[in-house]
């Protein structure tokens, strides 16, 4: 079992307020990101949940006990940590036992449960080396390791990938929800790269200076970003944002149109403009168009080769279904 | 990692440390300073009583007492001075490539761990001795006349055994700073035109800053308790010249039996020990927080 | 990188330094040379170098006069005892420091730090009543906890430095593997700060070894170290330069030979791990 709620968590630092009052639900078995620019309270709010930080008012509950109070240890919950937090001074086998040590659990049933999780993570043959032997994909499968064999209400993950270069991260990426699949216990995954949240999450918390900006399934924050800021964070590249008279058209003070919305033609369109820099990844083409008179500059998405160069003019039309629309306090309309 | 529950235990780790060293200085401190109010002297344990000031006068106005506060400056900021410049100037030769490093480094580093009465003696008998001692001897050899260093000099005699206990120290930490020292900044230098001379003056010597500044700071440490050194090589003399106020509140407390003036001329030397205290620990904190 | 060298450049480096090491250890090298003279050509003029009666005669003389195992094991238990004493009560205060800093936390140390300068002598005559009230006075027991005492805001200040560089995450991690404070600090902590301990443990081993003021005004015979056997020797056997010498070489031979075996971890300590 693994449900948290969150009721009224506050935390504040001396004076300043790092996390207003705040609330949230998470349900047994979700994976639930938290995502947001850096300081934005996440790894606060997480380590408010892990027990490593007091909360200055309010209550956490797990499984419906009131945990608000209780040491980290005692909330039955396991994390993994940015820097993977190690013992370098014990073997795989030792740090994968340890929290069992910890627990007096017998040897032959510690023994049982490292073997179980190493084979389960691809650590069989790595057992008896320290970490300092390791590689950074090792190094972050035996700190998994480490909190599965508790068996806990729910894993805690915080950005867990950031030191991993590019390829294993994607790796590690399919590893993690994979394991979540086969466990269906409660994950909490911190990180600030909207990729890894759209595509790991069940649920995502976007989080900005310690108020949840909203809370909903990767594709319900696609398609319906409650306020600019999640316009602007999920999606990538970023939504265009533009204002004035063009948002004004469509009777709102901003409106926003994704990069993969707008049809591009070299003659006919709604907008005129002239391509910058382009991007050729080759599944996709992306235009920075300029000189449009709505803003700086737009994205656009066109689908594999495209024949247009640095300096073309162009003509781009918005799919008027695809247009959000803001407030001038930012609040979708 | 602050939670209120590590937060008090935090407390409670931290408070035998604090407590013990709490009562270590303030104890003996109150002690002395009732003491130092007191006529208490061992050899008259008759009279006895409260005489206000009368030991501090005493004291203070006693014609060693200002010849003690000089000696002692002297004693610490000559070792300073002879330690900072000579430590510098062999961590500088020993940084360049040589045969036998560790062997060098063995030999340089060894006086430190001469125990004091130890030193004092070698130096006293063997080196100092104007009759068979070792400089006696190199000085007849050349036809000159054996110098009485403790005779003649006993203060510089006892800084310079007491720069030799501590000149390792001082070599070994600033070669351990100079170590730790980029090549590539040096070697930028170079490039920017800098001669060996400017190298060492503006890129060394500035890296050099906070590792001269701890060697100031334990070596004043234990500095202004050097006693050991004093007692078994001049006493104090010839008349006060090598009396620090070290020696000179030990004095008063073994030599004359005077509790009462020994505890003022204590509570002197700790008001002297803690100006010096707060002066070295105001720069230097600064300099160790960077 | 460091640049090539040429030969004889290095040649010249090489004749400096050793000169300048030799000159510096000379006092010693003379004096453990000295130790195996015979008394008379010890103070033989001018000085004889290596052409001279070689023998023991001294060190037995001097183990007949005075039992050198007697103060020699007084300094190992002075010594060893006095720094595990500091290393029980330090670990869990640099803990606290380095881990849960405060506000206050610098001033904290700079104070410890400042009771090293009170004078010794200031304080002598009220320590030496307080250990005549307790039977203190020349005992081991009360030998120790002086010695810690004294050396215990270095062994503080030490480890402080040390722990600082381990990452707090990972004391984090045991404390959600469910490690208790103690096992916290037992099995995580002071493992990885083995190298750190050891450095302040033979700093602590040398500065104990080698306190020659309360070791000596505060014992007499059973709790007697190595620094109290050499006073003895002040005078007038002071003039019998070679059993001197003897009895020099054997009160700073152990320490010197560890200080020798441990340099690489000494040379971290020396700095009060204040210069990396």
């Amino acid at each position: 079992m693994g449900q948290i709620t969150l009721s009224g968590v506050t935390k504040r630092f001396g004076e300043t307020e790092v996390i207003p009052p705040l609330d949230l639900n998470i349900e047994d078995g979700e994976f639930v990101v938290f995502v947001g620019p850096s300081g934005c309270g996440k790894s606060t709010l997480l380590r408010l949940i892990a027990g490593l930080e007091d909360t200055t008012a309010g209550h956490i509950s797990i499984d419906g006990k009131d945990a608000t109070g209780l040491p980290p240890a005692k909330r039955g919950l396991a994390m993994v940590f940015q820097s993977y937090a190690l013992y370098p001074h014990m073997t795989v086998r030792k740090n994968i036992a340890f929290p069992l040590r910890m627990a007096g659990m017998a040897k032959d049933e510690q023994d049982r449960r490292v073997e179980a999780a190493a084979k389960v993570l691809n650590l069989t043959s790595y057992l008896d080396r320290r970490p300092g032997q390791l590689s950074g994909g090792q190094r972050q499968r035996v700190a998994i390791g480490r909190a599965i064999v508790r068996e806990p209400a729910a894993f805690l993950f915080d950005e867990p990938l950031s030191n991993l270069d590019a390829a294993l991260r994607v790796g590690m990426r399919l590893e993690i929800s994979e394991l979540h699949e086969r466990l269906k216990t409660t994950m909490i995954y911190v990180t600030h790269d909207q990729v890894e949240a759209m595509t790991m999450a069940d649920k995502i918390v976007v989080l900005n200076a310690g108020r949840i900006e909203q809370v909903g399934s990767p594709l319900e924050l696609y398609r319906t970003p409650r306020n600019l800021f999640v316009a602007g964070f999920i999606g990538s590249p970023r939504m265009n944002l533009i204002s004035g008279p063009e948002a004004a058209r469509f009777d709102a003070h901003t409106i926003g149109i994704r990069p993969e919305h707008i049809g591009v033609h070299p003659t006919l369109g709604d907008w005129r403009g002239v391509v910058g820099v382009s991007e050729h990844l080759g599944s996709d083409t992306f235009f920075h168009v300029h000189e449009t008179g709505l803003a700086e500059s737009l994205t656009v998405r066109a689908g594999g080769e495209v024949p247009i160069r640095h300096g073309d003019t162009v003509f781009l039309t918005p799919d008027a279904s695809k247009i959000h629309r803001f407030d001038q306090n930012g609040l979708r309309l | 990692m602050s939670t209120q529950a590590s937060r008090s235990a935090a407390r409670l780790m931290l408070s035998p440390a604090v407590l013990i060293l709490l009562v270590w200085m303030i104890v003996p401190l109150v002690l002395t300073l009732w003491f130092s109010f007191q006529r208490y002297n061992l050899l008259t344990p008759d009279r006895s009583g409260f005489i206000g000031f009368a030991n501090y006068a005493e004291f203070v106005t006693s014609p060693a007492f200002w010849l003690a506060i000089l000696n002692t400056l002297l004693l610490v900021l000559g070792v300073l001075v002879i330690t900072v410049v000579g430590g510098i100037l062999i961590a500088l030769l020993i940084d360049q490539p040589l045969w036998g490093q560790g062997i060098v480094r063995i030999l340089v580093i060894s006086p430190f761990f001469i125990m004091p009465p130890v030193a004092a003696l070698i130096w006293k008998n063997m080196f100092f001795n104007p009759s068979n001692g070792l400089f006696a001897e190199a000085a007849k050899a050349i036809g000159m006349r054996p110098f009485d260093f403790l005779g003649q000099a006993p203060l510089a005699s006892i800084i310079l055994i007491v720069a030799w206990q501590w000149l390792p120290f001082a070599t070994l930490i600033l070669l351990t700073a100079l170590q730790s020292l980029d090549s590539e900044r040096l070697e930028a230098a170079e490039m920017d035109g800098a001669n060996a001379w400017n190298r060492f003056r503006f890129i060394m010597v500035p890296h050099l800053a906070r590792a001269i500044t701890v060697v100031v700071l334990i070596q004043t440490i234990f500095l202004l308790g050097i006693l050991v050194e004093i007692l078994v090589t001049t006493n104090g003399g010839p008349g006060n010249q090598s009396t620090t106020l070290t020696y000179l509140v030990y004095q008063e407390a073994i030599l004359s039996s005077d509790v009462g003036a020994a505890a003022a001329g204590g509570v002197v030397a700790v008001i002297l020990a803690n100006i010096v205290a707060v002066f070295l620990m105001r720069a230097i904190g600064n300099n160790l927080d960077s | 990188m460091a640049r090539a060298v040429s030969t004889s450049r290095k040649a010249v480096n090489t004749a400096l330094a050793w000169g300048v090491a030799l000159l510096i250890a000379f006092p010693i090298l003379w004096t453990f040379l000295t130790s195996f003279k015979p008394e008379p050509q010890a103070v033989a003029s001018p000085p004889v170098w290596f052409g001279f009666d070689w023998t023991v005669r001294n060190y037995v003389d001097v183990q007949n006069q005075r039992d050198y195992f007697d103060y020699f094991w007084n300094s190992v238990i002075l010594a060893l005892g006095s720094t595990a004493l500091g290393l029980v009560i330090a670990i869990p205060a640099a803990w606290s420091m380095a881990f849960v800093p405060g506000r206050r936390t610098k001033d904290l140390l700079m104070w410890m730090l400042s009771t090293k300068m009170m004078p010794g002598v200031a304080v002598l005559v009220p320590i030496y009543l307080i250990f005549i009230q307790l039977g203190l006075l020349d005992t081991r027991i009360g030998l120790v906890v002086v010695l810690m005492l004294i050396n215990l805001p270095i062994i503080v200040w030490m480890l402080y430095t040390y722990f600082r560089e381990i990452p707090g995450e990972i004391l984090e991690a045991a404390r959600m593997d469910g490690a208790s404070l103690g096992r916290e600090i037992l099995y995580v902590l002071t493992p990885m700060a083995i190298p750190g301990i050891a450095s302040t443990v033979l700093l602590n081993i040398i500065l104990a070894w080698n306190e020659a003021f309360w070791t000596i005004v505060l014992t007499t015979t059973n709790a007697a170290p190595l620094t109290k056997f050499i006073s003895g020797f002040s005078s007038p056997q002071g003039l019998f330069y070679a059993k001197l010498s003897a009895a020099s070489t054997m009160a700073i031979a152990p320490i010197l030979i560890m200080g020798w075996f441990s340099q690489k971890q000494l040379v971290r300590g020396l700095t009060f791990g204040a210069v990396k």
